[in-house]
């Protein structure tokens, strides 16, 4: 597809690859070294004060049609109405608060107003299960939680076993049930709105976001970003997604990750756009008539959705008014050729891949407006990011193209996570020989595009989202009939993998229908909806070495009809 | 022998819905409002399955034909099950 520079902010890829550099975002939003930087300030506060206050922010629907509309003013009076209560209730800067909430305004509106009191906001998908959030509000010793009605039942049950957790607001109590002592009320439509607010002097290096993300051993971990990260969304958002004045950006991420925060608040509302959220289930006609009714001019998706949407064919499309659209773009796992060039056949647009992980905080390799795409490449590497990979062993960079290595970066661009949580000795782990190790596999052919391979470890990428083995391996011991078990992932045609756990049971079960159903219904309530095995494949005993592990690698090439390789320290081969 | 929708109303509110205080109906969009994802659609589809002991292939179990309680019980009618 041939490169198409017209009007876009990028312009030519090679001429901003020269020219670039980060002062240009810093100069653009009037940060100086040193002085203060506070995202949520960004968003809402520097919009009003450059004449934006009555511009529309936020466009919102609820899933039976209920749409609500706020402008920058009313963001920045109800970050600040959030900020002053949570510091109010004696919340200090620097503690974690959890926001735990399906994509309702509270949850953007609380994201940023933790923010701007100095606070780290730790935003968790609101469809974890009780472990989940058990695991993660323990880990970051996180001291509130900001929550509705539906999900107080797992708050509820976990919250005996969290010494740290003071309080837990419910941000959609209306009185109809009495609360438990320990939770607080919270309602934004009856607090007195709060128009002045200092917000608190952070600087670049400041905390204020907690990931938690998955890897194939141990405890999901904590990437700890700073308010400096502002700088890379900011023009991120600019030359990638292409924003404008004009737009109406749709981010269908939910905050609970990472593109949800970079790309569904920080990155458009430090650029003053109207964004629109759809806070319903996926459903190919009611994305259609979303965009229709909003105007979306630019959607910012991710390959399962697309994938799905391809299912459901073009009759959908035909029923609504989708010439709004003028850019598209997606993220979470590759985006396969066949995606790229349906979509161009059926909106008349192409999808740009863009690739990067909850450690970056911001795109690092991408397909521009301004440059021509080859379909199922993940892109060039963004201007003033330098990526290459690297050997597999010695992680040297590799010279000649088409050889796979691991993506590596070159550390010090500016949303770079800067910890885990409690885990120095991992974070430290993934710089090897100058590079950030992003832990996936890619060849970088004769033009300098990068094509994905895969991971170069056990997580699971299922929907765009990364789950680690480990954690559902530790669940799966917990129900009563499973004995031992081993959790791959196996290709799927619209998430790219799925959760397959092979099982073998304790004396005393049988395998059936039945066991299998109960087994996915622990897990999914245990951990989440992604976590829960997709398939389950009962064994009498799984594949060990001699020294006892699991041999879950062979189980895995098995699932995707690769070479199973060594099996020399196989037990009884 | 209970009605096949109040066994699927019931095992939906049972597994799915995290909210005490919703109600739902039969007509209760599952899937667009949120109560089943894609994901547990997957859980929902094997308890179909193995209540009724019936096999739904993977091109009927769309979104659009989980979406309510109604719909459900339409697609086990084409299965056999009433």
């Amino acid at each position: 597809m041939e490169e198409d520079q017209g009007m876009s902010n990028m312009g030519s890829y090679e001429e901003k690859i020269e020219q670039f550099s980060w002062e240009q975002a810093e100069q653009e939003l009037g940060y100086q070294k040193d002085a203060m930087i506070n995202i949520g300030y960004y968003c809402s506060d520097r919009i009003c004060e450059t004449g934006r206050a009555a511009k529309l922010a936020l466009i919102w629907e609820g899933y039976s049609g209920e749409i609500k509309q706020y402008t920058f003013n009313d963001l920045r009076i109800h970050t600040n109405t959030i900020a002053r209560f949570l510091q109010n209730l004696g919340i200090q800067a620097g503690d974690r608060i959890c926001l735990f909430m399906d994509k309702i305004p509270e949850l953007y509106f609380g994201f940023l107003g933790i923010l701007k009191m100095g606070g780290i906001a730790q935003p968790l998908f609101s469809a974890f299960g009780g472990e989940s959030l058990l695991t993660r509000l323990e880990d970051a010793q996180t001291i509130a939680i900001m929550t509705q009605k539906k999900h107080l039942g797992k708050v509820r049950k976990i919250l005996p076993d969290i010494a740290f957790l003071k309080y837990v607001i419910v941000v959609d109590d209306d009185g109809s049930k009495p609360l438990q002592e320990s939770e607080i009320s919270f309602n934004l439509e009856k607090e007195n709105p709060v128009e002045n607010f200092e917000t608190f002097p952070t600087t670049a290096e400041t905390p204020s976001v907690l990931h938690y993300t998955s890897g194939t051993t141990g405890k999901p971990k904590g990437a700890q970003h700073v308010h400096y990260s502002l700088i890379a969304q900011y023009i991120t958002s600019k030359f990638v997604l292409d924003l404008n004045n004009d737009d109406i950006y749709w981010c269908t991420a939910d905050p609970g990750w990472v593109t949800g925060t970079s790309y569904g608040i920080i990155g458009p509302w430090a650029n003053g756009i109207t964004q629109c959220v759809l806070d319903a289930g996926f459903k190919a006609e009611t994305w259609y008539k979303f965009i229709q009714d909003h105007k979306v001019t630019v959607w910012y998706s991710a390959p399962t959705a697309i994938r799905s949407l391809m299912k459901e064919g073009l009759e959908p499309i035909q029923k609504y008014n989708l010439t709004s659209l003028r850019h598209l773009c997606s993220v979470g796992e590759p985006l396969n050729a066949e995606a790229v060039i349906w979509s161009e056949a059926a909106y008349g647009l192409p999808f740009y891949d863009t690739f990067w992980q909850t450690e970056t905080g911001s795109m690092m390799i991408c397909n521009y407006p301004g440059m021509k795409i080859k379909p199922g490449s993940m892109g060039k590497p963004f201007p003033g990011i330098t990526a290459t990979v690297v050997d597999l062993k010695s992680h040297e960079p590799l010279q000649k193209p088409g050889v796979v290595g691991l993506i590596a970066i070159k550390p010090g661009w500016p949303s770079m996570f800067r910890n885990y949580w409690n885990n120095e000795a991992t974070y430290k782990s993934k710089f090897i020989k100058g590079w950030y190790i992003c832990g996936d596999r890619a060849s970088i052919d004769e033009d300098g595009y990068f094509w994905f391979v895969g991971r170069d470890d056990d997580v699971i990428n299922t929907g765009g989202h990364l789950v680690g083995p480990f954690e559902i391996e530790s669940a799966l011991l917990e129900h009563e009939a499973v004995a031992e078990s081993a959790v791959v992932g196996k290709p799927d045609p619209v998430n790219m993998e799925v959760v397959k756990a092979f099982i073998a049971l304790k004396p005393g079960f049988e395998a059936s229908d039945m066991i299998k159903l109960q087994i996915m219904n622990f897990i999914r309530k245990r951990l989440s909806p992604l976590a829960m095995p997709q398939e389950i494949e009962f064994l009498d005993a799984l594949p060990k070495t001699r020294s006892g592990k699991i041999m879950r690698r062979l189980l895995r090439a098995k699932e995707w009809g690769e070479e199973i390789g060594d099996t020399s320290t196989l037990e009884n081969d | 022998m209970a009605d096949v929708r109040d066994v699927v109303l019931e095992y939906v509110i049972d597994e799915y819905l995290e909210d005490e205080d919703q109600e739902i109906s039969y007509d209760t969009p599952l899937i667009s409002g949120g109560i089943v994802d894609s994901f547990s659609m997957v859980s929902l589809k094997v308890f179909l399955e193995t209540n009724y002991k019936i096999q739904i292939p993977d091109a009927k179990a769309t979104p659009e034909a989980f979406d309510s309680v109604n719909k459900i019980v339409a697609l086990l009618k084409e299965f056999g099950v009433e």
